[in-house]
């Protein structure tokens, strides 16, 4: 009766100590900041410990065989070669495992392609490298930037130390409040690009001439950082995605600022 | 059996072929063909490397400096190509040419002189294909997928790298072609099909995949090249076009070509496990009807590429789940390979140790493959590092591991000499060791975000960069060992016996002396 409680102590601490080095480690998927990211980040974990279960069996009869049929301590092959019995539990075993794993993802799915009914909506247009935003619904509707790199050169070029956002750090960050669902529409101007963010767990190509959408509502307030994921050419490493999620009243003073800036970007677009 | 040696040895003096560089250039031999696609995939498989170091290089530390950001995309996008289409396939086809008229006891390959054409055309598309990094814009730069419209903006590179890749088709076609006419026909007596070692099966079903799918991306590159030349807007929305259609035609050849690069390993394994098990392969019906059944769920998958394209929720759910279906079939095999060293004789000889290697590795790949295909993870790790972890873990140590194993177990049998087995070992456990070093970490570096085909990083990728940096420049110097054992086994191995391995029961090892004569079952062996 003890050895079985030390054993379940064992085993709860070190799942302990496994999610805990795991949550917002680098060995694994960013901390999650909204629910689909959290869908996500559970998921992976369940999966890992489904193939590290499968993995010890699978290995643990490979490995033990390994040690013990061997030539060298006079082991005497046997010779059966098939056994339908077994041959059948083998392969329905692994597809019951599949319907327990699809499940939950499938769920997963169908809320991530809802994209219905959304409290705001932006628009993010990729170009050879940067991003333009136009909020086109909701709060901030007509504000309108374009997002590019602010890493200094130099520091690419190893010529000033790198900081601590290198390649992940923007002029013009994409604003939205916390807590409401933002749809975000894509399209690109020249070539397909994607729009990623790990910790809001949404990644969508966006492609010239077509539009896709994808949705997000983050649960903290906080910056959350990416990286354009389709290889789009030459400086496809340099245009990174930032997102600042704000306070519902942040935010208004967000927007109420920006009227007056945007409008002045606006004119200098169509001075172009 | 000594009856059959006597009349191999009989046939001796036909061995009458021109001399010097004229016999390789007009060879219709299987065994010289083989020979020629074996070096020239390792020559490539060098080539191949060489720019994986130039990249791990420069992703040896985060900021620039050896490769500037354009050079360095044409490095990723040659380095795909020519690792699979140079070096992966055309060694699977030089084993094919060795082995299969052996194994099933045929006198050589059925269209002996298209052989000949099949093997020729892939130096002049490898020429193509080095040569577009001298020409003005340089090389390819639009990742071995070149999708458009990037691969659109490309310069004369795209061009070279077009026809290099119809070219190439070309010759994967003939030869595919001529290994299912010789399977088919050319068996000897008693062999019926369900008689034919794995390897031979694998082949078998791997050649009708490429003669599915080689049209298809030679299709796909031609819309390309029209797109870019002609005006037409296959790929061009402006023109009324779709840039995702070249995705879905694309995969729709390569996804079963990631089967075409793996379906031979699994053959190559299915015959090294018995033979160092002594023990019969396990389940081998079940074995064939494995690959079979992968060869079909391949092609109905390509979607699973691009889940992060969009496409409607019933698109992703139903290429989801026959993703997942192919771990189905492929547990089978892991478990009949299981099976078959259970209860052996075993011994642990290099081309033993590098199936091991395979089946170890190749598992962790797969398990990666199931995360992949698992939707929302997906949408997560697509285009990222750990994509890049996964597709290393089945196509070097999958692919690669398995090549390396065949090479070792046939090399006696091909030479008449042995390999130097200790040198052999070290070989296996170097090449384990830096393997992981360089792709394990590269799991993490993916899940923590970082993306693939990025010169240049943030801070917080560097350790694990750098870790993976020092176990590829490993791994590639590893590789040179590998030639080294090869060529000190052709010019001064020791002589092999008769009987190498005393676990073999394949034609070739049974029915002919070593090393194979030139000619080799004039007369077909009977089977019973």
């Amino acid at each position: 009766m003890r050895s079985k409680s030390a054993v379940t102590l064992a085993g709860v601490s070190a799942l302990a100590l496994y999610s805990s080095m795991a949550v917002g480690s680098k060995y694994n998927l960013p901390e999650p900041q909204s629910i689909i990211a959290q869908e996500i980040y559970d998921m992976h974990i369940w999966l890992m410990w489904i193939c590290l279960a499968i993995f010890i069996g699978v290995f643990g009869v490979m490995f033990y065989s390994i040690l013990k049929h061997r030539k060298s301590l006079g082991y005497k092959a046997a010779n059966f070669h098939h056994s339908t019995t077994v041959e059948i539990i083998w392969t329905v075993i692994p597809c019951l495992i599949l319907v327990v794993m699809a499940l939950p993802a499938t769920k997963t799915v169908i809320a991530m392609k809802d994209t219905s009914s959304p409290d705001m909506t932006i628009k993010a247009t990729g170009y050879q490298w940067m991003w333009g935003y136009d909020y086109l619904q909701g709060e901030g509707e007509g504000i309108s930037f374009y997002s590019k790199l602010s890493t200094p050169r130099a520091q690419v070029e190893n010529k000033e130390p790198k900081g601590e956002n290198y390649l992940l750090e923007v002029d013009n960050r994409v604003v939205v409040p916390v807590g409401k669902k933002v749809r975000i529409i894509l399209t690109a101007n020249d070539v397909i690009h994607a729009w990623w963010v790990p910790a809001l767990g949404i990644k969508q190509d966006a492609i010239p001439g077509f539009i896709r959408d994808t949705w997000f509502t983050a649960d903290t307030p906080g910056i959350y950082r990416g990286q354009c994921a389709e290889l789009c050419g030459k400086d496809h490493g340099y245009m990174p995605i930032v997102v600042e999620v704000m306070e519902a009243g942040e935010y208004t003073q967000w927007v109420a600022a920006q009227s007056g800036a945007s409008a002045v970007k606006t004119s200098m677009r169509s001075d172009k | 059996m000594a009856a059959v040696h006597g009349d191999a040895h009989g046939h001796g003096h036909d061995d009458h072929h021109p001399s010097g560089i004229m016999r390789w250039v007009t060879t219709t031999n299987h065994k010289d063909i083989g020979t020629m696609y074996l070096w020239f995939s390792f020559a490539m498989f060098l080539v191949g490397g060489t720019l994986a170091m130039g990249i791990r290089a420069e992703l040896y530390q985060p900021g620039i400096q050896i490769l500037q950001p354009e050079l360095f995309n044409q490095f990723t996008t040659l380095h795909g190509l020519i690792m699979v289409f140079g070096a992966i396939m055309p060694a699977f086809v030089g084993f094919a040419n060795w082995q299969v008229p052996m194994m099933i006891g045929a006198p050589d390959m059925a269209f002996a002189r298209m052989n000949n054409w099949s093997f020729w055309l892939l130096p002049v598309a490898a020429t193509l294909l080095v040569s577009s990094f001298f020409v003005p814009g340089g090389a390819a730069a639009g990742g071995w997928t070149f999708y458009p419209p990037l691969s659109t903006q490309g310069g004369l590179g795209v061009d070279l790298m077009i026809f290099s890749v119809h070219i190439l088709g070309a010759s994967s076609i003939m030869g595919s072609i001529n290994i299912i006419t010789t399977i088919l026909n050319m068996r000897a007596p008693g062999m019926t099909m369900m008689k034919m070692p794995m390897f031979v099966w694998t082949w078998l079903i791997t050649a009708y995949l490429l003669v599915l799918v080689m049209p298809v991306l030679a299709g796909v590159v031609t819309m390309l090249l029209t797109d870019r030349h002609f005006g037409t807007s296959f790929f061009n929305a402006a023109g009324g076009g779709d840039p995702v259609m070249f995705q879905h035609i694309f995969w729709f050849f390569g996804h079963p070509e990631v089967y075409i690069m793996i379906l031979p390993s699994f053959g190559i394994v299915s015959e090294v496990i018995p033979t160092f098990s002594r023990k019969p392969l396990f389940g081998y019906s079940s074995m064939v009807y494995a690959t079979a059944s992968i060869a079909i769920l391949s092609c109905v998958v390509w979607a699973h590429h691009m889940f992060t394209a969009g496409m409607p929720t019933v698109g992703q759910l139903f290429f989801m789940y026959a993703t997942m279906l192919i771990a189905v079939p492929t547990g089978v095999k892991v478990f009949n390979w299981t099976a078959t060293m259970w209860r052996g004789s075993m011994t642990f000889e290099t081309p033993m140790l590098f199936a091991i290697g395979f089946i170890f590795l190749f598992v962790i790949g797969g398990f990666s493959g199931v995360i992949c295909a698992i939707v929302p993870i997906d949408i997560q790790v697509q285009d990222t590092y750990y994509v890049i972890a996964h597709f290393h873990y089945v196509l070097v140590s999958g692919s690669l591991f398995a090549l390396f194993a065949g090479a070792y177990y046939w090399i006696p049998k091909w030479t008449g000499r042995m390999y130097n087995e200790t040198l052999g070992k070290w070989h296996f456990w170097l090449s384990m060791f830096f393997f992981n070093m360089t792709f394990f970490v590269q799991h993490f570096l993916g899940l923590a975000g970082m993306p693939r085909r990025i010169p240049d990083y943030n801070l917080q990728f560097a350790d694990f960069n750098m870790i993976s940096s020092l176990g590829a420049f490993g791994f590639g110097l590893t590789q040179l060992l590998f030639l080294y054992i090869m060529i000190n086994c052709i010019r001064s191995g020791e002589k092999a016996p008769q009987m190498p391995w005393d676990g073999a029961t394949t034609l070739e090892w049974t029915h002919l002396p070593t090393p194979a004569p030139y000619h080799s079952f004039e007369k077909p062996p009977i089977v019973k």
